[in-house]
């Protein structure tokens, strides 16, 4: 890697003011995209600023209906927390799937979804959960947050703090691997939220996105079944060596059956 | 006190240090005042290089030198050579262009070394790689195998881009079959492209001392004194006796660590030419990158039948990717490790096979795991599949009628088997996989919504490579016998020297098993010692499942030789006759007395040679044998293989793998089964999930585990494995050899399965969910 200034800064204040005064300075929460990036020297940061020690950025809480995640909480808090579990265990086992051991240990939500992979697992639970991220500056509603691939709403500099789940009535995730990287090459979110249905496919296309035809489709009656007729048009998806963009298409549609199935 | 552990399961000797992290490889050595070695690699798979300017970097800070692929040709270097010459159909020698250490003038696939930058650190030697600016003339890039013959041609002294166009076999005979034949199966099939993926990548570490010009060379290799003798007879690095090369552990080596390599040439031409120690180690992409790759084959076939589906005439038609450069024993992978092959178990009266060897701009392709043998494999046993199909018989039956029963029996392609018995393995594995019992699982599946399949393959294998007259014959440039040596201390442990190369194979205790068991002396009083020139004779190293066929029976060999001085050293001191003395578990005795001495007294008495017959024996017990074998081992196995098929998604689980080989003599059970389990995830990796892919520029798209899908512990099965018994007919231990008959036998046993589930007839490696979904979508190509 390139030489960069590190900082541990222990407030979020201390962490955006370091960032303002860096010349082109980058946070770094589990490192599990960082570090690599770096170590392949696709980036160049002039500061790295490790958010690992501010309090204020971990913990899971449920008030009044609300889970709120903390941006640094790592994929195996969540996997394993009683107050995920009793909220939405779909969420649970979404983090539970990522990566494997050393990778959950490390790996955050908040990093997770700053980084905006498009075969990342979490961005599918942000946009099907309906979920809000909270930043040092605003709240930014899940369905606003992702803007490309590898793109977010977030201006420079601003930091991801915490995300919060509304209650949901039930939802479940389902993901096909990526048999290399354990990605997902389809992971489909649906979920019952008040009187609506949320379906969030991930790693099908260059970005997260809901589908609203299989929305509409299972608003109507939420079965297996409402999913006949309903298909993901191809030309809006990703072709690659591991899957063409018919296949993946096709995955969308397999994924969100069993997903609808595990209801 | 017996100490026959031949059969035993002995734990691993060498596994405290690995598992303790007291292992010692080649990045672990560090020598004071070492410098680092960085590749300036192309970036482009064929161009012409204009210029390297290397100003900037070498002012960079803590930058040493940095040298080019020119500076090193202007320094007298030779090319990196391949070393078997295979003749084409019209007596001529394969094209080889010449194979530089590092490009001086053209790069011919992306990734190969053009500069070496040495920095007093990795950073700097790193940092300073980017700074040297390679001006490229970018041609366009020959990829597809399949075209190479109407691409732009990439050497001048090769036309059509074929190194070679070799045959083996009877032409006129094979034709004849397959024109009167009763049936004809034919099969068109890609044996995909694989990447080795050791776990430790490739080091070296060079060490030159200006004061005595010698030159140690620490590396990742299986086997050091090729590396010795290529650097002093092909390269010109240093004369054999000033050059000492170590291989100490090696992670894993699976064919990659055989072959002489520009990085490991580069770094110790740098060190002698700066006089300073260097230390390069890969990262994981450059092992991608630069490691040979392996297999790589398109094939067509044609099986001729009659009316019963005994097999009349088998052709094979191959082209063989060699990547941008014939690597080391590039040539005789296709060829000699492959055409031979293609009887199988079979007693197929002719067989005419021919195959073009082909350059393009990709990594150079050399032996891997199984190295010819897996293809000859993959694509007999799959064209038998399909063809017990077309001619209505069971996998099994077809295989039965045309099974070879006589030994030995000369095939129609040069190898002569000594023995097997292949209805014994089958039958076997067919018990131990439950084959009667398939349809009612197959049933139960199709509740489940599963599609259940099962497949076959019955594969052989020839070891032991190899007598080197008749690898002479064949084009080898070096013998392939093997040395070994016993020194028995004073105290009576024994050192044992091999030139055999352990890599994870765990010679260490099969080897003490084999020795101890031959002298009646306790294994934890054997030290098996391997790796390094400077102390052992020459050795052929490890490859080729050689190594207890090989340079076990050169142990052999040396423990007779020092039992037969042992005997005479105990006549001596027991007043009796040399041809009176029995040698049993660790005991010289009389016979026909109570009279004896053990082996350590006779040590003993061989180093404190006080009462000793000094006028006709020399003092001291050290013997030391070569051995170089009468006739390759035929490895051979039967393999069943159970998957279940989710139809809508294309996924395969492997639901029960079961391996019945046949290695001869089993030493150490436990090391033999875990040789297969390797073989096995391996195979199974081709099969299902490994798979290299270059775009058509030349680019690697599969450069790192984010693509290249290796094999995990969840994506297998429990294997149940066996094996058993036909002892090798010409080696003294009776064993044939276990290292790479999961790779090669596992493959087909795995497509045969799928095919069966689908119902299709054809499906290519690597069978990914997406190819296995569309073959069901299509509804099978029968
Ligand atoms: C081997 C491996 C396998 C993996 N498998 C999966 C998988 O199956 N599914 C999956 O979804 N993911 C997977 N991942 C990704 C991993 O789980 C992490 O989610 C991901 O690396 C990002 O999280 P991080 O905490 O490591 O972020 P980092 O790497 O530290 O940061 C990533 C990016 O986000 C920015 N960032 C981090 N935190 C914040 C913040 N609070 N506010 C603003 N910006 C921020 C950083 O500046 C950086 O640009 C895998 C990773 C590896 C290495």
């Amino acid at each position: 890697m390139y030489q960069f200034n590190y900082h541990q800064p222990q407030t979020i204040e201390e962490a955006r003011s370091l960032y303002n005064k860096s010349e082109d300075g980058l946070y770094l929460a589990g490192g599990h995209t960082l570090i690599p990036s770096l170590r392949q020297r696709l980036s160049s940061p002039s500061d790295v600023i490790d958010l690992s020690s501010i309090a204020a950025l971990t913990g899971i809480e449920r008030q009044g209906g609300v889970l709120r995640i903390g941006a640094l909480t790592t994929h195996d808090s969540v996997a394993t927390s009683e107050a995920v579990l009793g909220h939405c265990s779909a969420l649970a086992t979404l983090a539970s799937g990522i990566g494997d051991a050393q990778v959950r240990n490390r790996g955050t939500i908040g990093g997770s979804i700053a980084n905006n992979d498009p075969a990342a697992d979490y961005p599918a639970a942000i946009l099907g959960l309906n979920a809000t991220v909270h930043t040092d500056q605003r709240d930014i509603q899940g369905d606003n947050f992702f803007s490309g691939m590898f793109e977010t709403s977030l201006w420079a500099g601003e930091m991801v703090v915490g995300i919060s789940f509304p209650s949901v009535t039930a939802a479940s995730y389902v993901k096909f691997p990526n048999p290399a990287s354990r990605y997902a090459t389809v992971g489909v979110m649906v979920a019952r939220i008040d009187d609506g249905v949320r379906v969030a496919i991930t790693g099908a296309a260059s970005c997260v996105f809901r589908a609203s035809a299989m929305e509409d489709a299972l608003s109507s009656k939420l079965s297996e079944n409402s999913l006949d007729n309903v298909a993901i048009d191809p030309d809006t998806l990703m072709s690659d060596i591991h899957a063409s963009a018919e296949y993946r298409a096709h995955l969308c549609g397999v994924m969100a059956r069993k997903a609808v199935a595990g209801l | 006190m017996t100490e026959q552990t031949i059969g035993q399961s002995v734990l691993r000797k060498e596994d405290m240090r690995f598992i303790t992290g007291k292992g010692q490889y080649t990045d672990d050595i560090n020598i004071r005042g070492q410098a680092y070695g960085y590749f300036v690699r192309s970036t482009v798979a064929r161009a012409g290089i204009v210029n390297v300017d290397v100003s900037e970097a070498e002012n960079a800070p803590g930058v040493i030198a940095v040298l080019t692929g020119r500076q090193l040709a202007d320094d007298g270097l030779g090319t990196l050579p391949c070393g078997w010459l295979v003749l084409s159909k019209d007596g001529s020698g394969m094209k080889q262009p010449p194979h530089p250490v590092m490009a001086a003038d053209a790069v011919n696939y992306a990734g190969e070394p053009v500069a070496i930058v040495v920095g007093e650190s990795f950073q700097a030697a790193k940092d300073a790689a980017e700074l040297v600016v390679v001006d490229y003339d970018e041609k366009s890039a020959v990829v597809d195998l399949a075209t190479v013959q109407d691409a732009d041609q990439l050497y001048d002294e090769v036309p059509g881009n074929i190194s070679y166009d070799w045959e083996l076999g009877d032409k006129d005979a094979t034709f004849t079959a397959i024109d009167n034949a009763h049936h004809v199966t034919r099969l068109t099939l890609h044996n995909n492209r694989l990447i080795p993926n050791a776990v430790e990548p490739r080091a070296a570490v060079a060490d030159f001392n200006p004061a005595t010009e010698e030159l140690t060379l620490y590396t990742t290799s299986q086997n050091p004194h090729v590396v010795r003798l290529i650097f002093t007879a092909f390269v010109g690095l240093a004369p054999e006796h000033k050059l000492r090369v170590v291989a100490p552990d090696v992670g894993g080596g699976f064919g990659s660590k055989i072959f002489v390599y520009s990085e490991e040439t580069a770094v110790s031409w740098a060190s002698r030419r700066l006089g300073i120690p260097i230390k390069w180690t890969a990262e994981r992409s450059e092992s991608f990158l630069a490691d040979a790759h392996g297999r790589d084959h398109l094939t067509e076939a044609a099986l001729a039948m009659d009316e019963e589906g005994n097999f009349l005439g088998l052709y094979v038609k191959t082209r063989a990717n060699m990547g941008a450069y014939l690597s080391t024993f590039a040539s005789s992978v296709p060829t000699y490790l492959y055409g031979t092959l293609l009887a199988g178990q079979y007693k197929t009266p002719s067989i005419y096979v021919e195959v073009e060897a082909a350059f393009t701009n990709t990594a150079p392709v050399d032996a891997y795991r199984g190295a010819g043998r897996p293809e000859a494999s993959y694509l007999l046993e799959r064209l038998v599949e399909i063809a017990a199909g077309e001619m209505n018989l069971s996998p099994a039956e077809i295989r039965r009628r045309n099974f070879i029963t006589e030994f030995p029996y000369q095939t129609p392609v040069a190898l002569e088997y000594d023995t097997g018995d292949y209805n014994a393995s089958l039958t076997r594995a067919l018990e131990m996989a439950d084959w009667d019992g398939f349809a009612n699982r197959k049933a139960e599946a199709e509740l489940r919504g599963k599609k259940r399949g099962i497949g076959i393959s019955c594969y052989i294998e020839a070891c032991g490579i190899a007598p080197s007259q008749v690898a002479g014959a064949l084009g080898a440039g070096v013998g392939l016998w093997e040395s070994g040596e016993i020194r028995v201390n004073p105290t009576g442990s024994v050192t044992v020297l091999t030139g055999s190369h352990s890599h994870g194979q765990g010679h260490e205790t099969t080897f003490a098993q084999l020795v101890s068991s031959r002298l009646g002396i306790p294994v934890e009083d054997v030290e098996v010692v391997h790796g390094d020139t400077g102390k052992l004779d020459f050795g052929m190293g490890t490859y080729g499942s050689r190594s207890l066929a090989v340079g076990g029976s050169a142990l052999s060999r040396a423990a007779d030789k020092i039992v037969t001085k042992g005997r005479k050293i105990a006549a001596h001191l027991m007043e009796s006759t040399e041809d009176d003395i029995d040698f049993d578990d660790g005991e010289f005795r009389v016979r026909d007395s109570n009279l004896s001495k053990t082996f350590q007294e006779i040590a003993f008495a061989a180093y404190v040679p006080h009462n000793y017959p000094l006028d006709e024996l020399e003092p001291g017990l050290a013997e030391k044998a070569f051995y170089d074998p009468g006739n390759f081992t035929f490895p051979s196995g039967a393999y069943v293989c159970e998957v279940e098929i989710d139809p809508d998604t294309g996924e395969t689980e492997i639901v029960k793998f079961t391996a019945v080989d046949d290695f001869g003599n089993v030493i150490n059970p436990m090391i033999v089964a875990g040789q297969v389990h390797g073989g096995l995830a391996q195979g199974i990796g081709q099969a299902l999930l490994e798979n290299c892919v270059y775009d058509d520029t030349g680019q690697l798209l599969t450069g790192s585990y984010m693509d290249y899908c290796m094999p995990r512990a969840d994506d297998l099965p429990d294997f149940d494995v066996d094996t058993t018994v036909t002892p090798c007919t010409h080696n003294p231990i009776g064993a044939k050899g276990c290292g790479e008959a999961g790779a090669i036998g596992s493959p087909p046993a795995v497509i045969n399965a799928i095919t069966n589930a689908i119902g299709v007839r054809e499906l290519d490696m690597p069978a990914t969910p997406e190819r296995v979904w569309r073959a069901i979508q299509e509804g099978g190509r029968s």
